[in-house]
């Protein structure tokens, strides 16, 4: 049986006569560690405007630059340049930067907070802001979002109520979802802005199902989602991108490649062997990758490929090209695992910088105004913040009453979570005898 | 069997234009065991396709077109292949109304042939209905007679979660005695088969009584319930025969009762035997009817091997093993 391998007491010999080369496992190796010094320059950043910008309803076939190239709007000179200039007004361009400062700012009170012990956990998005600020200024307020962990921008682009997010992660008596999720874990339907799960990747094919809904009742309305380069290794991804391709589903498939999966590095998603765009290639589907950290090639990407969903041309994967500058989480020290001078040294720059200084390089802008801007949005998210420490703090007693626990399992209440419910209040009863809201 | 799921499907379908059928080959062909047929023709292709062999994609996509508002209605082969789709089920559809307090549902049935006896081996026989009753969130539904295949499946396409819909393929054609060299009947010689016309519902988490006696208590669910029929009937054993039809919600009211009356009680189902569905409602009948048993309760199953293609009908918990149990119980 020439096909089997050598049973134990030959293999040896085999091995000592066999002069066919031993094979060897790659593993992959972020470039940089703790302590070394960091050299960006084997990634390839192209001249701003360089890009052609192809029609929206181009054949994937013929886009196969655009998975690999990086596709840039503002260049060194802070302006504008080529196919892709979204061309949006200053006071669009303002409002941009205001709701990625705002972001900023509520990342930094949040993350405060966190270390202050008013809940167990935060994420931050710094220098991935345009990722999802930018990207969903794009869409439609009706567009359905299936967003990832990191896009709290999308909520504040939208003007989903700050208390309400802030509520949330102090699971308080304010917040909506009764304190049944994690911080961070937003749901708002009337912001058509799903419920985020804990669980990676799962939210891309539920995207494409909603997307073909839409398009089975003939809605006008598109779904778009999120999903980081490490949870791509995930199944539901590769689900999500064959039913989007096979039923020409009306969605956005984001990819935010901000290079760390906690601690692993891009390369454990299969970032050495091709890019998250060339992902959708094999598919066919249109792919383009994108600078990341440049809002308006964020906006222009999306844009079109909000407006080749529209005009029935089918799903897009879109990889935004950005980088982590923070930890994971609170819970995660990337001084464990990378070089502390990467945030300093990524070469394509820092979302609000390098907008601000668009808007100053333009004449719609100046310094005073962004560090009054940096002031409000500040003053702004510490007085939301008081108004929802008033609701209560994680941890502290001012949660909704214990019996919600069983409320929402299913939609009637069954007679084994009633008998369930009713041990809990006599538990409660024995610890707080009178005492607190059942 | 199929002929009340194809009837349950088009009524849904006709009342509801927001019931949509879809799974591997259940569009053009109308589904491999024909549960599907003529579907398509009647309500087009975007109301009835086929989907990509992904158990994930097409439990996902479901969940996605709950929470826009439809009612899917997505097909699993066979329910070994229901794994890939776990997740989906256990962290996304049993969970989305909890986790987004009531502002997302996902009201979806998955239907999907189950359990063994048609010599499928080990991945065409498996009946995981206790996975499904271990989530919190999932209801599991498993008809005995085509007329609960019809009622239970509009109830469970109306319902507003997501329902487990386990159709027992053995009986798919005719019920099932046990003796596998046994011609089958088809349904239509039995009178259970009756299955009226046009829209009616059995609510989920109400039981039927199958046959009523007053020596035991026998809690079946699928295939096994006209198992169990044919040994009592053979031994001349007159049992209170439980057929649960839904194991979650479950009918206590149904279980406490009878066993009370009897004082006897044998659970007899197909899967495996640890920590299977029996193994909760054994607990239950002991916490609830300890003091009125005059014997032990006794439990019927499956091994706990993966099912076995050329010893299936070793495997198969038949009239054998369910006559040695009906004969200890009784003689206790």
């Amino acid at each position: 049986m020439a096909d089997r391998p050598p049973a134990e007491g030959d293999r040896t010999a085999a091995k000592a006569g066999d002069n066919r080369p031993a094979l060897s496992l790659h593993v992959p190796e972020p470039k940089f560690r703790p302590g070394d010094t960091v050299d960006f320059s084997h990634i390839e950043v192209p001249e701003a405007g360089a890009q052609p910008r192809p029609d929206e309803t181009t054949d994937p076939k013929d886009m196969r630059d655009f998975a690999y190239g990086l596709i840039r709007v503002l260049g060194d000179d802070h302006k504008a340049h080529g196919p892709w200039d979204p061309k949006l007004d200053p006071e669009t361009l303002r409002t941009m930067l205001g709701h990625m400062a705002m972001t900023r700012a509520f990342d930094e009170r949040m993350f405060r907070g966190q270390r202050q012990g008013k809940t167990s956990f935060y994420m931050k998005c710094t220098g991935e802001e345009a990722t999802s600020v930018s990207a969903s200024m794009a869409l439609a307020g009706d567009d359905m979002i299936f967003p990832s962990y990191r896009q709290q921008g999308i909520l504040i682009q939208r003007g989903y109520p700050m208390i309400e997010m802030i509520n949330q992660i102090y699971s308080n008596k304010g917040d909506k979802l009764k304190g049944r999720q994690l911080p961070i874990m937003y749901s708002s339907r009337e912001h058509s802005f799903f419920s985020i799960s804990g669980n990676l990747a799962t939210q891309t094919p539920q995207a494409v199902g909603w997307a073909m809904a839409s398009a089975i009742k003939g809605d006008s309305r598109i779904a778009a989602t999120w999903v980081g380069e490490g949870s791509t290794a995930e199944g539901d991804f590769h689900s999500a991108c064959l039913f989007a391709t096979v039923y020409n589903a009306p969605v956005i498939l984001n990819v935010v490649n901000n290079q760390w999966a906690i601690s692993s590095f891009s390369g454990f998603a299969g970032a050495e062997r091709a890019t998250f765009a060339a992902r959708g290639l094999g598919y066919g589907i249109a792919s383009l990758r994108v600078d990341g950290n440049d809002p308006l090639a964020c906006y222009a990407a999306e844009q079109w490929a909000a407006n080749r969903a529209r005009a029935n041309a089918g799903p897009t994967v879109i990889e935004f090209f950005s980088y982590r500058a923070e930890g994971h989480s609170t819970s995660d020290d990337p001084s464990g695992y990378r070089s502390a001078q990467e945030r300093d040294e990524w070469p394509l720059g820092d979302p609000v910088m390098r907008l601000k200084n668009h808007l100053i390089a333009i004449g719609e802008w100046d310094e005073e105004r962004q560090q009054a801007m940096d002031l409000e949005a500040a003053e702004y998210v510490k007085k939301t913040t008081k108004e929802a420490e008033a609701n209560g703090i994680l941890g502290h007693g001012l949660h909704h009453p214990f019996r919600t626990m069983f409320e929402d399992v299913f939609e009637e209440l069954p007679w084994h979570l009633q008998e369930q419910a009713e041990q809990a209040i006599r538990e409660r009863e024995t610890k707080f005898p009178g005492g607190l809201d059942l | 069997m199929i002929e009340a799921i194809n009837e349950a499907l088009d009524i849904s379908m006709a009342k509801d234009p927001d019931v949509v059928v879809m799974g591997e080959d259940v569009g053009y062909f109308g589904g491999v065991f024909r549960c599907t047929a003529g579907l398509q023709e009647k309500y087009g292709k975007t109301r009835v396709f086929d989907t990509p062999i992904s158990e994930c994609g097409i439990i996902a996509v479901a969940v996605g077109m709950g929470a826009y508002g439809l009612r899917p209605v997505p097909e699993i082969q066979f329910a070994d292949y229901i794994y890939p789709g776990l997740d989906q089920l256990i962290s996304e559809a049993a969970r989305l109304r909890y986790r987004s307090a009531g502002e997302y549902i996902a009201p979806m049935t998955v239907r999907s042939p189950f359990g063994g006896g048609i010599f499928g081996g080990q991945t065409h026989s498996q009946s995981p209905e206790a996975i499904f009753a271990h989530v919190a969130g999932l209801k599991t539904v498993i008809p005995a007679t085509p007329y609960d295949a019809k009622g239970l499946l509009i109830s469970a396409i109306e319902d507003n979660d997501p329902v487990i819909f386990f159709e027992p393929k053995r009986i798919y054609n005719g019920p099932f005695s046990g003796y596998y060299d046994k011609p089958v009947q088809p349904w239509k010689k039995f009178d259970a088969s009756i299955v009226p016309e046009g829209h009616y519902k059995i609510p989920l988490g109400k039981a039927r009584l199958a046959t009523e006696g007053e020596e035991l208590t026998i809690i079946a669910y699928g295939t096994m319930v006209h198992v169990v029929e044919a040994v009592c009937a053979e031994k001349g054993v007159e049992a209170d025969i439980i057929d649960l039809r839904t194991i979650v919600p479950l009918d206590i009211e149904a279980i406490e009762a009878s066993v009370k009356k009897t004082g006897r009680c044998l659970i007899v189902h197909e899967a495996t035997r640890t920590a299977g569905f029996g193994a909760e409602l054994s607990a239950l009948v002991t916490e609830r009817c300890f003091y009125h048993l005059e014997a032990p309760v006794e439990r019927v199953t499956g091994f706990d091997t993966p099912y076995p293609h050329s010893l299936e009908w070793a495997y198969f918990p038949g009239p054998v093993r369910i006559g040695e149990a009906l004969d200890k119980i009784l003689s206790e």
